[in-house]
């Protein structure tokens, strides 16, 4: 009795679970990848760069990635591989240039660039054009993507608790004195834009093996600015903030359906105040201990009263 | 020790500094003194690699600095403190002192993400010698507060712990006691003599000088961008060319 209710609830629970998935499946992906591509923006953000060209490193690694997977017989690692090292090498040329400069000057050229790499791609034969690429391999597994975001969190920790953590938060805080300090300040941005771009492309390849179809509007402007929503939505003092921003505004949009068209204007309302109100995201572990020193001294005030 | 030889520096058209010859030897405090504007900070600014000089060379033990990038002539053991403090405020007092020491810790890569031996080794001795050199400031009670959290007297002693972090041979201190209460100036006239007796050359600019004189061995006076007079303290305080920098010429009449 008790197993034909548990094999009925099971299959009951199967069903509902094949329904579940094969209707939210990308959207389960988006909260790895997006959660990648905020913590590849928040290593540059960490060193102190506001570089924008995240989203066209994403797209060089997707599109690097997927034609190495359509046209050649190479295995998926290798081609999630070369999706990071792409968009690795192209940060390393473009960055010796670019990042002399600093603040806006620098967003603006980063900008500039995520628009030339668009227009490239729209203009090249082999990536599609403007049509883009179809028929991308499903070679994503859920488990990918688990532990390509495990493996960049691992090593961004350990990268904190080094000297290379260090340097990068000493030229955040005063370049000057970084680079008195012995610090090689352009090595170690240079660096950051590296890692970071690695970072965009692999979550770049990994998206590209479960959408099916990229284009170059995959990977423009508005991308380039939902990515570093993404990462000061979540809040960039530590890791833990950039995973969060990077899944949340992933489920919002989703949680937001009941609102139909006004979906977009309530999506943009939360943000805005969240960064009102919460201007160091809403992972900031010095307000949420405030938070919750209240609350215990709250607890123990109502307690006395009894 | 340290020898600018016809050192010249001009921004556009203004000449900042001309045939500027001194030479700081080694051991014992040397001090530059001028009025506002005579160009010290430019002096401090062309040692430390942050600005290049329009003529003449720099030269630190024989070598040439002149065209060496900032962060090397760190390596090669010159460090500084700023006239406008700069600690990093949101980092602890331990790690500021920790990035000094950032050519010190040899460990690669690997070892960071392995986390093997080499690295923790390296890390635990940064961290016991941060808190040696902030126990040499009377900051080791306070190593793990933020920056942010010191007054400013500590701030100015916190920037000292992180110089002296990088092993330097020289020590620039650019105008050490600006904005001191006197209390906080004689503790820190205490602090620079405290470094020099454990063997540092130190190197000052500064306005005060009832500082300088009692600190410094050797004194150069900067006006307008040239050397005025070169000497002892008593030998400056008599020198009718800086006397007149800096209180005027007595009228003839």
């Amino acid at each position: 009795m008790t197993e034909l209710l548990t094999s009925i609830a099971g299959t009951g629970f199967m069903d509902w679970w094949d329904g579940f998935w094969s209707t939210y499946n990308t959207v389960i992906f988006s909260l790895g990848v997006n959660a990648m591509l905020a913590l590849s923006i928040y290593v540059t953000l960490s060193c102190g760069l506001l570089s924008l060209a995240n989203a066209a490193f994403m797209g060089i690694g997707a599109y690097a990635a997927s034609l190495i997977s359509m046209q050649t017989g190479l295995p998926f690692p290798v081609a999630l591989a070369a999706g990071g090292a792409l968009p690795a090498l192209v940060a390393l040329i473009i960055g010796i240039p670019t990042l002399r400069l600093s603040g806006v000057y620098l967003a603006m050229a980063t900008l500039g660039f995520g628009e030339v790499v668009r227009v490239v791609v729209l203009n090249m034969d082999i990536t599609g054009g403007p049509l883009g690429l179809n028929g991308i391999p499903l070679k994503t597994e859920w488990w990918h993507i688990v532990l390509l975001l495990a493996l960049t969190l691992y090593i961004l920790a350990r990268m904190r608790r080094s000297k290379i953590g260090r340097a990068f938060e000493a030229i955040k805080e005063d370049e000057v004195a970084a680079r008195l300090m012995g610090v090689n300040v352009a090595g170690y941005k240079l660096l950051a834009f590296v890692i970071g771009a690695a970072i965009a492309g692999v979550a770049g390849g990994l998206n590209a093996h479960y959408t099916f179809t990229i284009g170059p509007g995959n990977y423009a402007f508005e991308n380039a600015v939902e990515i570093l929503t993404m990462a000061v939505f979540g809040g960039t003092g530590s890791l833990v903030g950039p995973t969060l921003g990077g899944m949340i505004l992933t489920l919002l949009p989703e949680a937001l359906r009941d609102f139909n068209s006004y979906r977009a204007v309530v999506n943009g309302l939360i943000l805005v105040l969240v960064i009102l109100y919460l201007p160091k995201g809403i992972w900031d572990p010095r307000r949420i201990r405030g938070w919750a020193n209240t609350f215990s001294r709250r607890k123990t005030q109502a307690g006395g009263s009894n | 020790m340290l020898q600018l030889k016809n050192i010249s520096k001009n921004f556009g058209g203004l000449q900042v500094l001309q045939d500027v010859n001194f030479n700081v030897p080694q051991g014992g405090i040397f001090g530059l003194i001028g009025p506002n504007g005579a160009g010290k900070t430019t002096v401090f600014n062309l040692i430390t690699g942050l600005l290049r000089a329009s003529g003449g060379a720099i030269e630190f033990d024989g070598q040439d600095i002149g065209k060496v990038a900032a962060h090397k002539i760190t390596e090669r053991g010159i460090a500084r403190t700023f006239q406008n403090i700069r600690v990093f405020k949101e980092m602890t007092l331990l790690e500021n002192v920790v990035v000094g020491m950032h050519d010190h810790m040899d460990y690669g890569f690997g070892s960071v993400l392995l986390n093997l031996g080499g690295y923790r080794r390296i890390e635990a001795q940064a961290r016991e010698r941060a808190l040696e050199l902030l126990s040499w400031l009377r900051l080791d009670h306070k190593a793990q507060m933020l920056a942010d959290s010191l007054s400013y007297g500590e701030q100015r002693k916190l920037e000292f712990a992180r110089a002296l972090a990088t092993k330097p041979k020289l020590l620039l201190l650019d105008e050490p006691v600006a904005g001191m209460n006197p209390a906080e100036k004689t503790e820190l006239m205490e602090e620079i003599l405290n470094i020099k007796q454990r063997g540092f050359s130190i190197f000052m600019i500064e306005h005060d000088m009832r500082f300088v004189m009692g600190l410094c061995d050797r004194i150069a006076v900067l006006n307008f961008g040239r050397i005025i007079a070169e000497g002892s303290p008593d030998e400056i305080k008599n020198n009718q060319e800086v006397i007149e920098a800096y209180l005027g010429k007595e009228d003839s009449e």
